[in-house]
């Protein structure tokens, strides 16, 4: 059976070409940046090297801005606690959108405990967070806001340009998690205002265990995690030279190619949404057209996502759902409760996310499984049979 | 080995589920979980001389729901109600050779269902 994989939001792999470029990082070239001699020196000079092909990526005002991390919840962790906590004498407020990856919300809830008050900013049904609300909830002890570029469940693409507008208004700095948005809309840290970014190495065909934290000049934060001194004090930890590498080498080709993967993409998921939308009792979530190109997500009524990922896993077809039984805490997504939907809702969603190896030909034959999948799924639940009657 | 997703077993119930459907006039109904849990599990049984001859579920939720229901109408059929009524949680989860941890509570609901089945059977045939 071939298997068509549509869960790139979860893991990608990694782009032949970068693992090419990065391959010498384990074995050949396998020293210690922070070492001064010569072995150490050509470790240094890749990082660094990465290091201006991220900045080059997002148009950052010069490469001492990028902070690599371990990975987006690491740099996100930082960009949270560092800047609230860096800033704490100018203010206790914070404010993130209901939105936000949980490696935001739950450092800000942290804060909270710690005698920060937290504001969370609502979005409407379809995703976007609502600005005069943002308006109206900043105050002058506000240090940090925090609203993501795009959302990784339903697809939404904010308007960070207006969102910076306003919070620079008032003052506070503007945190945003760019990890699903990351190699798939251009993104301009300078022209939109974004004082911290997030980045993840794996959401660019780059290797897993990488991140990075985009810095404004002037923008201080301190450190989470204490040692020896690395990332300019701001990470500490020897840097994961191969993962680093090879983001950088990511960062680049998803430059170069992203214009045309995205009008590539952009028409597939299209056909995705019109077919699998023909189901009876089906609903496109997120912006039906401010959404990511390789975005599109649904949910069913009567029944519940988990069943849906284990049916559709079994046409070799690899899809996510926001359902609680497929969470860890056993919640359902926190992000489908803030669009306004009901728990039985959230419970039946299924998020199709496209990559590089998703073509036309794989619109037939997943709509076709989906169709099956909700349908048998239906003849089994109780709820859907009281909708017939 | 550490338990990775679910068995063979419950797989196999999932995507073959045993007993599904309704029993018009049923000798006895159960129904528990609700909707906002993401698990809702009814069953139907007929009993002749107190053995219940066909039992019938339907489930709203996961994997792991579906196969636990499918398991315990399999468990029930053809026992005496007052050996079934015994089936317990755990004993689905040992034919189906294991649930991850955390679907032990929430999604575990259908030896419950076939409980409630039974007391319902039990309350008509008193008031017969």
């Amino acid at each position: 059976m071939p298997r068509i994989y549509l869960d790139h939001a979860s893991s990608m792999p990694v782009d032949s070409r970068v693992f090419e470029f990065a391959k010498p990082y384990l074995r050949e070239s396998w020293g210690n940046p922070s070492s001064l001699h010569s072995v150490g020196l050509e470790a240094k000079r890749a990082v660094e090297e990465s290091r201006g092909k991220i900045a080059e990526f997002i148009h950052a005002e010069n490469e001492s801005t990028i902070i690599f991390t371990g990975g987006a919840t690491e740099a996100n962790n930082l960009a949270v606690k560092g800047a609230a906590l860096r800033n704490i004498t100018k203010g206790k407020a914070v404010i993130a959108s209901t939105i936000e990856h949980m490696s935001v919300l739950n450092p800000m809830k942290e804060l909270q405990k710690n005698g920060f008050s937290l504001t969370m900013l609502p979005v409407d049904s379809t995703g976007i967070v609502d600005l005069k609300k943002l308006d109206s909830i900043l105050t002058k002890d506000t240090v940090l806001s925090s609203v993501m570029y795009a959302n990784n469940e339903i697809g939404t693409i904010e308007p960070i340009k207006d969102i910076s507008k306003i919070v620079h208004e008032k003052g506070g700095f503007l945190h945003v998690d760019a990890v699903a948005a990351g190699g798939r809309v251009p993104i301009d840290v300078q022209n939109e205002g974004i004082d911290l970014l997030t980045l993840s190495s794996n959401d660019l065909y780059g290797p897993p265990g990488a991140g990075v934290l985009y810095v404004k000049p002037g923008v201080k934060i301190q450190s989470v995690l204490l040692g020896g001194g690395q990332e300019r004090g701001l990470r500490s930890g020897t840097e994961n030279v191969f993962a680093l590498v090879g983001m950088g080498e990511a960062a680049r080709i998803a430059q170069q190619e992203m214009k045309q993967e995205s009008s590539r993409l952009l028409p597939i998921r299209d056909k995705f949404i019109k077919e699998i939308l023909q189901i009876d009792q089906s609903y496109l979530t997120g912006h039906p057209t401010l959404r990511l190109p390789h975005h599109a997500s649904f949910r069913f009524s009567f029944i519940e996502g988990e069943s849906i990922l284990l049916n559709m896993d079994m046409y070799g077809i690899q899809v996510s759902t926001g359902s609680a039984c497929s969470s860890k805490t056993l919640e359902p997504s926190h992000v489908l409760l803030a669009i306004g939907l009901k728990h039985e809702e959230a419970h039946g969603s299924m998020v199709l996310t496209l990559g590089r190896s998703t073509s036309m030909e794989d619109v037939p034959v997943v709509s076709k499984a989906t169709n099956e999948t909700v349908q048998r799924l239906r003849r089994l639940s109780p709820m859907s049979q009281e909708w017939r009657n | 080995m550490a338990n990775v997703g679910y068995s063979k077993k419950v797989m196999e119930h999932f995507m073959n589920p045993h007993n599904v459907g309704v029993i018009e006039h049923p000798d006895g109904y159960g129904k528990v979980g609700n909707p906002v849990c993401g698990d809702v599990m009814e069953i139907f049984i007929k009993v002749k001389d107190d053995i219940i001859t066909d039992i019938k579920f339907r489930t709203f939720g996961c994997g792991s729901a579906i196969a636990t229901s499918s398991m315990v109408t399999e468990l029930a059929k053809g026992k005496h109600v007052d050996e079934a009524v015994k089936i317990t949680r755990g004993d689905v989860a040992n034919e189906l050779d294991g649930l991850p941890a955390q679907k032990m509570h929430c999604s575990n609901l259908a030896a419950d269902a076939l409980h409630e089945a039974i007391k319902d059977y039990k309350n008509k045939k008193q008031m017969k």
